[in-house]
């Protein structure tokens, strides 16, 4: 790897707390590796500022190899900015160039409030899995041997291709509506694809729907830009999917 | 020694574990909401326990430091998880699992603790495909297996490389099932600061909301730990940012002893180190190996000319490559255990013929073009073109490799803009995994009464070396099959209990020791950041505490470490307040117990006066550098009891290991 160093201009969301009004501050950082990732230019940018005794910044992060999902951050007015395919910890300093001013905002959503610069609270996320996102059996490891029930590939790689999401957000992040549907929709896929979440699959949908409604989440008008956005590549397929199970469970419960 | 009783059942080894579940005490189903449990973690161990526990009717508490339960770092795990189901036919057995793992582990775990986890391996399958997990198929609908390191047969389940993403995640809706139904209460953001102890025993923690900096007191029965591997005490590690020893240092602080500190598993296959500002290494997944096959160039020149960029990788003719895995073990070629492969990549690169242009030439190449080749010739095959043309091979074999490991193929080339498809990857060992972790007996008790310790943060089942895909397997083993049965039998004394009051003493006092702790740092008006004492005590363990260590080295290690802890006390500078969201406060509290950790690690090292798995001591070496192990006089665990920061002063115990069922013999992969 021929790394190279550049010179850049930040312009960074600075929010005390979720009472707290906030701005974007600017801050000039040199000497980035083109080798970083995203967050270690972040990391180099916290130790120039804790050494001039300036008050860090507050991200969130943690396994920065892209399957956590704790990483965030609106880059230049994209989620986990330009690079495709991949979220911020996986964006590298790369795709910049020397002299270039950088804009980092947190996600910007009515049902994911902030809790100090770019950190966001994602926990509806978690709310909305508890009201259904379960296929209902215990954990007594005795259900039945696991090739009990064969199931076609392509409805297992279609399965795993929906259950691949990371819960980042960057879906509701990228929606003018500030809709969930993306991740609902995947959760919703998964289960509704194999045998073992189809007996239940009428209460998860409708259960999970209302508590989405309930969190503040928008609606969606098929836009496509979470399809976009997503880093795991999770198709809107998934949301008219869950549509279809919707209508189906909301015709059958009525 | 008292303080040591591994508790393992009498009988024949089948027959232990089902012959203690049948007589361990039971809670009556209408006592146990009475009954408070706390689990602190909530990767596969502790969402597993967390979720089992709260079905069973208790009442439980679940913390992590994340903002969700789902982002603990199993997430990451990606190749795969073992189970002696012997779906493939190709003679595997519980038996076989147990025998590999314990070989595996270089006869250092124990093996009452190791038959159980293969026992158990084949209900954590079903269980999972239950919950909706969707591992990898076959044509025919049925599970598909692949073969991971140290072992012959095909025994590992997958869901493409991110097999501990898909487990988690079906742990993660387990625990959410049980939230929703309220039996479980989730605190995330939330970090366990102390645990505290009534008339020795574990009777709740203290905990630190980390969005309000708040400190609240928690009580319970029983206290279950299950808060991941210690691998980010050398600051660059395949770990999460967030990954830290506290929860089982706080416990070790508390009187429970810490087991094998110095075992750790350097993975031989991570992205090699690129520069100064790196924050951490990105594992290549084992599965690979599978699949590629390792080299350096034969001649150091050739290998010069690569770091030059005067040649490429693909310039190198068959006859110049050095298959050196392949060359010294025949048997298991590509995949011989982590600790071999690892060992065998440094010796290549001390020798000069590392291929990567960075600072310390460490690096040697991954190559798949072999297996492209053949995959794509055997896909034409059976779409009926018996004699391909060579682009046709290369084409289908590039489909299969993306079917199997799309993802980690797509990880490498956003890290290093390199196509792997096309040019050989290049990697190089990292830390990745700890064995040693808080000493535990056979019901998964420490040695302070009430205090369980599960998955990575325990010592128990690998030994001195883990086998890969066993990670998961014994977090969910832990989690859903071992500590639901064992903090049952325990809690079947304390139904009369009651609630615990948080308003004692106990609490009082631990409370008041965290917030004067938080206080020191915070008003300490040093100079220096966290990261910059992380990452000294990073170098120091890398380079005398690593994957080759020796005497002299070991020595200065202790010495070097004790003095950066006086200077971490005095210069460290906090910023912010303990009233708020503050990440440096977070680091500052972890990095001060991975200070003390790092230097028992190396006091262990040094104590251990032999090679055993990822233990490596340069002075004990057979003539073609494979490890001499001392069976005569190390054959035990080292369970250190703590006596203050500093580690040197620790006092060591020990439990020996008695091998009744498996003859104990050298571990060769020839």
């Amino acid at each position: 790897m021929a790394s190279k160093f550049i010179n850049i201009t930040l312009k960074i969301w600075r929010q005390k707390n979720s009472n707290a009004k906030g701005a974007l501050e600017t801050y000039a950082l040199n000497s980035v590796s083109t080798d970083s990732s995203f967050l270690e230019m972040l990391d180099q940018l916290n130790e120039q500022l804790i050494n001039e005794k300036q008050s860090p910044i507050a991200f969130d992060h943690d396994c920065r190899e892209g399957i956590c999902g704790m990483c965030s951050l609106y880059i230049n007015g994209r989620a986990h900015g330009p690079d495709s395919g991949n979220t911020t910890c996986q964006l590298h300093m790369r795709m910049f160039k020397d002299g270039d001013t950088i804009y980092v905002e947190p996600w910007r959503s009515r049902a994911f409030p902030i809790i100090k610069d770019l950190m966001v609270d994602r926990s509806a996320f978690d709310r909305i899995q508890q009201a259904g996102g379960f296929v209902s059996v215990n954990t007594s490891g005795r259900t039945m041997d696991a090739n009990a029930i064969p199931i076609a590939k392509a409805d297992a790689d279609k399965a795993f291709q929906a259950a691949a999401c990371i819960g980042c957000g960057a879906c509701v992040a990228s929606c003018k509506n500030g809709s969930a549907m993306l991740f609902v929709g995947a959760k919703v896929s998964q289960y509704a694809l194999l045998p073992q979440g189809k007996i239940e699959a009428t209460d998860r949908v409708l259960n999970m729907v209302r508590q989405m409604d309930e969190e503040g989440f928008g609606n969606c008008t098929n836009t496509g830009a979470c399809e976009i956005e997503c880093p795991k590549g999770i198709s809107i397929e998934n949301i008219a999917r869950m549509n279809r199970e919707f209508l189906k469970g909301a015709l059958t419960k009525a | 020694m008292s303080k040591l009783n591994s508790r393992i059942p009498e009988g024949p080894i089948a027959e232990k574990w089902t012959n203690h579940k049948n007589h361990m005490k039971l809670v009556a189903p209408n006592n146990r909401p009475k009954i408070d449990v706390i689990v602190v973690g909530t990767g596969l161990a502790g969402a597993a326990a967390a979720a089992s526990l709260g079905e069973m009717g208790y009442n439980v508490k679940a913390f992590c430091f994340q903002d969700s339960p789902r982002r603990a770092h199993s997430i990451a795990a990606q190749g795969g998880i073992n189970a002696a189901k012997n779906y493939q036919n190709d003679g595997d057995s519980v038996y076989r699992l147990f025998y590999d793992t314990i070989k595996g582990g270089d006869y250092r775990a124990r093996e009452a603790n190791v038959h159980r986890l293969a026992e158990v391996s084949g209900n954590i399958i079903d269980q999972c495909v239950a919950q909706g997990v969707p591992f990898a198929r076959e044509y025919g609908g049925l599970l598909d297996n692949r073969s991971f390191g140290g072992t012959q047969v095909q025994r590992t389940f997958y869901a493409a490389g991110q097999t501990g993403q898909q487990l988690l995640l079906g742990a993660y809706s387990a625990l959410s099932r049980q939230i929703g139904l309220g039996r479980v209460k989730m605190y995330h953001r939330h970090e366990m600061m102390d645990l505290v102890k009534i008339d020795g025993k574990a009777r709740g923690i203290i905990a630190r909301n980390l969005v309000t900096g708040e400190l609240e007191r928690h009580s319970a029965h029983a206290v279950v730990i299950a808060s991941g591997g210690y691998g980010n005490v050398y600051f660059l590690s395949t770990n999460a940012m967030g990954s830290n020893v506290s929860a089982a240092w706080k416990v070790h602080k508390r009187g429970a002893l810490f087991a094998n500190p110095c075992f750790v598993q350097i993975h031989p296959t991570c992205v090699p180190v690129h520069g100064t500002n790196q924050s951490k290494l990105t594992l290549m997944s084992e599965s690979l190996r599978n699949s590629g096959r390792i080299w350096v160039p034969k001649k150091k020149e050739d290998a010069e000319a690569i770091r030059a960029g005067q040649l490429k990788p693909t310039q190198i003719s068959e006859e110049e490559r050095d298959y050196f895995l392949e060359r010294r073990y025949p048997a298991f070629g590509n995949l011989v255990p982590r600790d071999v492969a690892s060992r065998a990549a440094k010796e290549r690169c001390d020798a000069g013929c590392g291929i990567e242009a960075n600072d310390t030439n460490e690096g040697v190449y991954l190559d798949f073009s072999s297996e492209i080749k053949s995959k794509g010739k055997q896909t034409a095959y059976a779409l009926g073109d018996h004699d391909p043309s060579e682009e046709r091979m290369i084409e289908l074999g590039k489909k299969w490799i993306e079917e199997k490991y799309g993802n980690l193929f797509q990880m490498y080339q956003k890290i290093t803009d390199e196509n792997p498809y096309e040019t050989p990857m290049k990697i190089y060992p990292a830390v990745h995994y700890t064995m040693g972790g808080v000493w535990v007996d056979y019901n998964l008790q420490s040695t302070i009464e009430g205090c369980f310790v599960t998955g990575e943060a325990n010592f128990s089942e690998h030994g001195a070396n883990r086998l890969g895909a066993s990670a998961l397997m014994q977090g969910l083993a832990d989690g859903y099959f071992v500590a639901p049965y064992t903090v049952s039998d325990y809690l079947a004394n304390e139904i009369r209990t009651g609630k615990i009051s948080t308003d004692g003493p106990e609490f009082e006092t631990a409370e008041n020791e965290v917030k004067e702790s938080i206080d020191r740092f915070l008003n300490n008006n040093g100079s220096k950041s966290v990261d910059h004492f992380h990452k000294r005590l990073g170098l120091i363990m890398w380079n005398k505490v690593g994957m080759a260590r020796d005497e002299q080295g070991l020595k200065q290690a202790i010495e070097e470490i004790g003095l950066l802890r006086e200077e971490f006390y005095k210069d460290v500078y906090v910023p912010g307040s303990s009233d708020e969201m503050n990440p440096e406060l977070e680091k500052v509290m972890r990095v001060a117990d991975l200070i003390e950790l790092g230097q028992l690690m190396a006091v262990d090292a040094l104590h251990r006066e032999e090679s055993c798995g990822g233990h490596f001591r340069e002075e004990h070496q057979d003539a073609e550098g494979e490890t001499l192990r001392d069976d005569k006089n190390f054959k035990y665990v080292a369970a250190w009891e703590y006596q203050g920061s500093d580690s040197k002063q620790s006092t060591l115990h020990k439990e020996e290991l008695n091998y009744e069922f498996i003859k104990i013999a050298d571990r060769n992969y020839k």
